[in-house]
């Protein structure tokens, strides 16, 4: 029954006049959105489940054999594959934690009157104002073994930042704390300053030290909007492609998500591609799913 | 356990000045009711005495010790809000434990489960000891928070306005725990209440601020029968007291509206000086002999007593009667006053001429 929850059209308007009802109206804007969803997104995703069963590769005119689930079963037995799984969970881990802690900490460092404070907050906020790309390649720069800043003020010779297997992760992980710590800040500073400020002073007169009232006051407050952070970043940090595949090409870096791109559009294997993407969608959708519960039964709590 | 001691406390916030040298003196065990309107410093001299604030100039003596630079803690106060307060996501009991926890205190769990239970059986809330702080209504959070004052015997008790988000019955309840819990505890209290029944009926001493300024401290009785000015006069009492102005003419007062000659037994005032006369409603005597005459402009039915609102020529006199008495609306009559219970206010500063 639309006229229950719509606001009637007046009579006198332009639209009534040209003889629109408020069904047509309705359709003229949801319409267009659904027709671009199905097209862009819900034709490809079911279009590419019909490929994984196949041995299609889009770079010839061979026709696509269905081959079951051999795609599938290739790829979980491959332990290059596993390889990558496992560097983009130590990835994910490195960094959506170096972002909670360096964003927190700025957090709780701006939320207090400090002079300044807007301009220093829209400051720390322009990192993740810029493109990806554009932050790869310059910190490519700043980590160069011949003429980098980095090994300048550190003093580390011609540390190989980038190239160093064990440091490549890192380094690339440092990138994405840098230019996403300050949306874990953002948004710990909103769940900050909703903390009533007459609970810390019902906490100073209980005489709770600092610690005490961190973990028993402000953390528990902030949990929820901070649960919300982590879901983002980690899901992002999952499909982290561009600044990776930028900054470094080394097997130790080589993310799902560059695997995946290498598999579909270098190597040309359509059908295993599409396998491997949904094996990562589902994967994504079950992560984000566990934090989901874990957040509502935070906000439960 | 502490007597405390404000000595010329002021306090800017910016432009606004919140307290005008305040002198305090509150002793060891007493009740202390700090009365005022919104504004008028009450919340701002509970929070210097508690630490939170720190004031411009002046001293805090606890237990005669300078104080001033302390900190919450070290003045081991706690304090009751009227927004409870409680800490979130934590359990009454967990709230409760929550003063005897933290790092700088060295309680062992026993005497925690102890503590925690006898505060929880003096306020009646033993029941609710498990429950989320979330889940009670605002009469349990207010007990809860009295509890988490109690459980630490610290040596004052600060109240800002307890009572003032509940509803009326709730409040003559807790009223009257709270009364008794002083008495148990033998502790100092100061409470702060905009609220004049409150007042009357908690303190042992109440202290009458306005705009930043103490102006009288005495007990209930000296408040009410011997107000400093008409300040103080008007700021308790229900209905509060009647303000008249009129001239002092041969060992009468004539009223300026209406010229009404009404005795008075003051030898005090001089014969032709200007009086601002003031009245308790319950001192103005409804009879048919009396010397002036008004209309009845209101009366309102109380029960036990009626109010009546006497119209003199646009200014309204109140009077309270015995529920027996026929009257109603736009009724005339005659009505006087307890010549010995007048009181004699300057009609410039308001002072009251009897105690100067």
């Amino acid at each position: 029954m639309p006229s229950e929850v719509m606001t009637r059209l007046d009579p006198k308007s332009h639209a009534a006049a040209k003889g629109m009802s408020d069904l047509s109206i309705r359709n003229l804007f949801i319409v267009p959105t659904i027709v671009f969803l199905i097209v862009f997104n819900i034709f490809p995703l079911l279009y590419s489940l019909g490929y994984s069963f196949t041995d299609f590769r889009a770079s010839t005119n061979a026709p696509a054999n269905f081959v079951g689930l051999q795609n599938y079963r290739e790829l979980l037995n491959d332990p290059f594959i596993w390889k990558n799984f496992s560097i983009t969970a130590k990835y994910v881990l490195i960094s959506v934690t170096g972002q909670v802690i360096v964003g927190f900490g700025l957090a709780m460092l701006l939320n207090r009157s400090i002079p300044a404070k807007g301009l220093i907050t829209t400051l720390l906020l322009l990192p993740m104002m810029l493109s990806m790309a554009v932050v790869g390649l310059f910190w490519k720069l700043l980590y160069d073994p011949n003429f980098g800043i980095i090994n300048y003020f550190l003093g580390l010779g011609k540390f190989e930042w980038l190239a160093d297997p064990d440091m490549a992760l890192y380094a690339i992980a440092i990138v994405d704390i840098w230019m996403w710590a300050p949306f874990v800040m953002l948004l710990s500073l909103a769940g900050l300053s909703a903390v009533p400020k007459h609970l810390y002073e019902a906490a100073e007169i209980d005489r709770a030290g600092s610690f005490y009232t961190f973990f028993r006051i402000t953390l528990p407050l902030v949990a929820p909007i901070l649960m919300i952070a982590i879901i983002f970043r980690t899901m992002e940090a999952f499909k982290t492609f561009d600044l990776a595949y930028v900054l470094s090409s080394q097997p130790n870096t080589e993310l799902i998500a560059i695997r995946l791109y290498k598999m579909a559009f270098q190597e040309w294997q359509t059908g295993m591609s599409s396998a491997f993407a949904y094996i990562v969608l589902i994967m994504v959708v079950a992560i984000t799913n566990i934090y989901v519960k874990y957040l509502n039964k935070v906000k439960a709590r | 356990m502490a007597d405390i001691e404000l000595q010329g406390i002021s306090k800017k916030f910016g432009p606004n000045t919140a307290l005008r040298g305040v002198d305090i003196d509150i002793k060891d065990g007493e009740f202390f009711v700090l009365l005022g309107q919104t504004g008028a410093g009450k919340t701002t001299t509970l929070r210097v005495i508690a630490g939170l604030e720190k004031p411009d100039t002046g001293t805090v003596l606890i237990d005669g010790q300078d104080a001033t630079t302390w900190n919450a803690a070290e003045r081991d106060v706690a304090l009751v809000l009227q927004q409870y307060s409680l800490y979130p996501r934590l359990t009454v009991r967990g709230n409760l434990e929550f003063p005897l926890k933290s790092r700088t205190q060295n309680f062992t769990a026993d005497e925690i489960t102890q503590r925690v239970e006898r505060a929880a059986e003096t306020l009646q809330i033993t029941r609710l000891l498990d429950r989320k702080v979330e889940r009670l209504s605002g009469g349990e959070m207010q007990r809860v928070s009295i509890g988490r004052a109690i459980v630490r015997q610290p040596r004052v008790f600060l109240m800002d306005e307890p009572l003032s988000a509940l509803d009326a019955n709730l409040r003559d309840v807790l009223r009257v725990e709270l009364k008794k819990l002083h008495q148990e505890l033998g502790a100092t209290f100061v409470f702060v209440t905009h609220d004049q029944v409150e007042a009357m009926s908690m303190g042992d001493k109440i202290g009458v601020l306005d705009r930043g300024k103490l102006i009288q401290v005495g007990t209930p009785d000296d408040i009410y029968a011997k107000p400093l000015n008409t300040f103080v006069a008007r700021s308790v009492g229900t209905p509060p007291m009647n303000l008249v102005d009129g001239v002092v003419k041969g060992g009468k007062a004539v009223l300026n509206i209406g010229g009404h000659a009404l005795s008075i037994a003051n030898s005090k005032a001089q014969d032709g000086q200007n009086i601002r006369f003031g009245i308790r409603p319950e001192d103005v005597l409804i009879s048919p002999d009396a010397p002036a005459e008004a209309r009845i402009f209101d009366v309102e039915n109380h029960g036990v007593i009626k109010i009546l609102t006497l119209d003199l020529d646009g200014t309204h006199v109140h009077a309270t009667v015995s529920a027996q008495m026929k009257v109603k609306i736009d009724d005339t009559v005659r009505f006087g006053w307890k010549p010995d219970k007048v009181l004699y206010f300057d009609p410039v500063s308001g002072l009251n001429l009897s105690i100067q």
